[in-house]
């Protein structure tokens, strides 16, 4: 009798300190993947310029559409303007901009300043647009397919890793 | 006699109607606040927290259920932003496991119990 | 100068832990029953430089002298010097430095209280206690030092954490190291035991004391860590569930099994193994709790800085000590007797193991399965309140039936007593009467009330025998009788707690049940370090026509730079008034928080009174009847 507890304890332990030992390098940032592989959901979007709107499911319009939430006041976001600016020259893909709870002018501002590479503008003043589609904080980019389906979600400022992985997407 | 137990009954009844305000904190209280340290919706005062508390109070007055706001922000935010842990294949030995547990244990004292009679005198 | 004389004096404080051990070797080959002198003075030495150790890091503190690192992070010029002082252990190696404090005066106390008992279980206690306290010297020395210097010497200090300056929050941890901490001598008088071979019953006799004292401090401390993230975090709970929280409560459910244990060891021999057992997991978990709330594997409000060197530091010591008990466990334990007969009282308390080691289980599920869930599959799910709530609460029920039961029951004899129908029935008139006020229609919440009712009134009863017939139960009748109170308090608290959030901008009165709430105005003010934005409301109480003010803040610190939320709280004998305020960026329209808290300070006397019941077990030289 002892000697096969012993044994069936000691598993147990050693399964439980090697899965506390793993745990110690988890990632700490939440990366809301969930939504990868979903579709988007059909908002209403309001556009900064004016009072009208774009509905995202003229998304399947275009082939490949980025999706990038901003705002003036976010310093990530201008670490990554020019990425964007880059993937804007790309013609199989379309960028929509979200300007997330910011004020008008700053915004304007901010696109004169570093360049417009957003093919539709549209603005979420009070961020609760953003959250249909898994915002939590920006700036965040989700790349959407044709059929409307979430290819990508990346959280934080696009880096060139991120970009290089994008044009091969939408390049194929 | 009758109309006490019709009476306990309204009683019951009423007490169950939740009014909006208190299924609103309570879904609140059930939302973790994904940029807090661990933190509910209801306790944090975070941008983020603000527009949720903002989206739900939408929700809630457009007449969606308490199941079905938990389901829209697990859909978009992952079961992370959830204090209730649904029931699903990854969360079974979660749900489980104690119960099993409290089983396991109370055969453990039985054995104990059944080897050496209870002295009753 | 400071910083090289604590270094010198844990550097000599840990070279006597070495000696300590080393002679204590030595001293278990000698014959005869006395331990030698030698032994006594190292331990005299290794307290002395231990505490002057400590109290170097603390002088540092006092003068806010930032040639250590440690007191420039953790500490400022215009700190309050209560919080000064309490600065010293509220950071992660000042903390560190405590738990090594109090882990040798445990060892030293041990040594010199235990003056008639068996030489090899002695010192076998002290070279695992010792065995203990130099790996922690290891770590302070290598990987949390306390003492290290900065240069060149900053002139002022980052550490001004508004929320850490809190008189409950100041005396949580020492409380609860004398508490988790403290379980370590028990944990290596266990192991001590084992291999000594000592009479069980004698065994129970030493340790008993040294758990009901680590008990009540373990009490004492989860509720002062309750009452500051009431008072302070502004959320108007208490009780979270949060992983440091259950860090703390593990080792309580432990502690009660144990205690309960040793009340039938102290009598009869079974149960040995499964005392011992009980030791080494007491400890073991606390080593467990600081692992998790160190090595930041866990998202939660309470956590220190995280550092994962650190968690690997705790993790290779756990390893080392679990899998040393186990081998010594299983070398060393006696055969268990079959022959004696389990008596009544012994066969309640061994359901009370079951119901404390199943809370155990749950607690300690739901703090790691997220973790292990992350680590093993990469998906992330959340653990709170309503998993604990669900599991846990309907236990309650019988958890609070068998504790009025149970102990009516004789060691000897189990007549169940024929005043048992009395009590009930007037228990259930009790309930009946408090269900016309609350009219609550959850069922589980109605049970509980009904059983808490009857440990309650159970418990007086108990009482009144026990002072008529002069027996000596009065231990477990406070504390079971403040458990009781705790459980219905918790309840009727839970029914008639009011909580409303709205919008209100200043000179606006908004109508809410039977308040009215008015924003009378807005107060700016300038601490001395933060500049704050005070609400003055006033609640009206429709019902009482009772006003109350309140004044919740808004306060911006700018080292470092943080805003607090600070509740306005008014604690009246029956009920606490709750009120935190939030603004609404750009615009003048600020969220208001209204709480109204039923018993509050009736959930604190509870908790007392449970600790109380427990630290008199410590004095009673006489054995439960």
């Amino acid at each position: 009798m002892k000697k096969s507890h012993l044994i069936i304890i000691c598993i147990f332990f050693i399964f439980i300190f090697t899965t506390l030992y793993f745990s110690l390098h988890n990632k700490k940032i939440y990366n809301t993947e969930e939504l990868v592989g979903q579709k988007i959901s059909e908002v209403e979007l309001t556009l900064f310029n004016n009072e009208k709107t774009f509905n995202t499911k003229n998304i399947s319009n275009y082939r490949f559409v980025l999706l990038n939430f901003w705002a003036s006041w976010c310093l990530p976001c201008r670490k990554e303007h020019k990425n964007l600016i880059i993937l804007s020259k790309n013609k199989n893909l379309k960028i929509i901009g979200i300007n997330f709870k910011d004020n008008k002018i700053n915004a304007k501002k901010f696109l004169k300043e570093m360049g417009n590479p957003f093919f539709i503008l549209a603005t979420d003043i009070k961020g609760k647009k953003s959250v249909n589609f898994g915002v939590y904080g920006i700036p965040e980019t989700i790349l959407v397919s044709q059929d409307l389906t979430i290819l990508k979600k990346y959280i934080g400022p696009l880096n060139l890793k991120d970009v290089n992985e994008i044009k091969k997407i939408i390049n194929k | 006699m009758r109309k006490i137990f019709f009476i306990l009954i309204l009683i019951f009844i009423s007490t169950n109607l939740a009014s909006g305000e208190n299924i609103n904190n309570k879904i609140l209280k059930n939302l973790r606040c994904l940029v807090c340290q661990g933190q509910a919706i209801s306790d944090s005062n975070s941008d983020f927290a603000q527009i949720i508390k903002s989206v739900v109070e939408d929700k809630v007055q457009e007449g969606l259920t308490e199941r079905e706001i938990y389901k829209f922000l697990s859909e978009k935010y992952g079961d992370w932003i959830l204090f209730n842990p649904p029931l699903k294949k990854d969360s079974y030995l979660l749900w489980f496991l104690p119960y099993l547990l409290f089983i396991l244990g109370g055969i453990a004292v039985y054995l104990m119990i059944k080897k050496r009679p209870i002295e009753k005198k | 100068m400071l910083s090289n004389l604590g270094i010198i004096f844990s550097t000599i404080a840990f070279l006597t832990t070495l000696f300590l051990i080393h002679f204590s070797f030595a001293e278990l080959k000698i014959s005869g029953d006395k331990i030698t002198k030698k032994i006594y003075k190292l331990s005299l030495v290794q307290l002395i430089f231990s505490i002057s150790s400590f109290s170097i890091l603390l002088i540092g503190y006092l003068l806010s002298d930032f040639s250590m690192i440690n007191v420039y992070e953790n500490s400022h010029t215009t700190k309050p010097l209560f919080y000064k002082i309490s600065g010293t252990w509220g950071n992660h190696e000042g903390s560190m430095l405590l738990w090594i404090n109090i882990l040798v005066i445990f060892s030293f106390l041990f040594l010199l209280l235990n003056k008639k008992k068996n030489k090899n279980f002695k010192i076998l206690t002290l070279i695992f206690q010792n065995l203990l306290i130099s790996v922690f010297f290891i770590f302070l020395i290598t990987n949390s030092n306390p003492f290290a210097p900065i240069f060149p010497i900053p002139n002022e200090g980052m550490g001004l954490n508004p929320i850490l300056q809190d008189p409950a929050l100041a005396i949580h941890p020492p409380l609860l190291y004398i508490g988790f901490v403290g379980s370590s001598i028990y944990f290596s008088a266990a192991l001590a035991s084992l291999i000594s071979k000592i009479e069980s019953k004698s065994f129970a006799r030493i340790i008993k004391p040294w758990v009901s004292v680590s008990w009540f401090f373990q009490t004492v401390g989860i509720l002062a860590g309750s009452i500051w993230a009431y008072y302070e975090l502004g959320w108007g709970g208490y009780w979270f569930w949060d992983p440091v929280e259950n860090s703390s409560l593990m080792p309580w459910f432990l502690m009660t099994a144990l205690l309960h244990s040793v009340l039938v060891l102290e009598r009869r021999i079974g149960l040995y193994s499964w005392v011992i057992v009980l030791s080494i997991l007491t400890f073991t978990m606390s080593v467990v709790g600081t692992f998790l709330v160190r090595s930041g594997i866990l998202n939660s409000v309470h956590t220190f800085a995280n550092d994962p060197s650190r968690g690997l530091f705790i993790l290779t010591f756990l390893i080392l000590m679990v899998f040393s008990s186990i081998f010594i466990f299983f070398k060393y334990a006696p055969a268990e007797n079959k022959n004696y007969r389990i008596f009544s009282k012994e066969f309640f308390i061994l359901i009370n193991n079951w119901f404390m080691i199943f809370f155990l289980a749950v607690v300690l599920i739901g703090t790691l399965y997220p973790v292990f869930l992350d680590t093993l599959t990469e998906k992330k799910i959340s653990v709170g309140p309503p998993y604990y709530n669900f599991i846990l609460a309907p236990f309650l029920i019988p958890l609070l039936f068998l504790m009025t039961h149970g102990p009516k029951h004789k060691w000897i004899s189990s007549e169940a007593k024929n005043f048992f129908n009395k009590i009930l029935f007037f228990s259930v008139f009790l309930f009946l009467i408090i269900f016309f006020v609350t009219t609550e229609s959850n069922l589980l919440v109605n049970l509980v009330l009904l059983v808490s009712i009857y440990l309650i009134t159970q418990s007086i009863f108990d009482f009144y025998e026990n002072f008529k017939n002069n027996n000596t139960n009065l231990s477990r009748i406070i504390s079971h009788f403040g458990f009781g109170l705790l459980i219905f308090f918790i309840s009727i608290n839970h029914i008639f707690s009011v909580e409303s959030s709205f919008n209100i901008t200043p000179g606006e009165k908004k109508d809410i049940k039977n308040y009215v709430i008015k924003f009378e105005n807005l107060e700016t003010l300038s601490g001395n370090n933060y500049k704050s934005v005070v609400g003055h409301f006033e609640i009206l109480n429709k019902k009482r026509l009772i006003k109350e003010n309140l004044k919740p803040e808004i306060r911006v610190y700018n080292q470092p730079k943080t805003i607090t939320y600070e509740a306005s709280i008014k604690s009246n004998l029956f009920s606490d008034t709750y009120l935190t305020m939030s603004n609404i960026s750009d615009t003048d329209i600020f969220n208001i928080k209204f709480q109204k808290k039923p018993f509050m300070n009736f959930i604190w006397l509870s908790v007392l009174l449970i600790a109380f019941g427990g630290i008199l077990k410590f004095f009673s030289k006489k054995k439960e009847i």
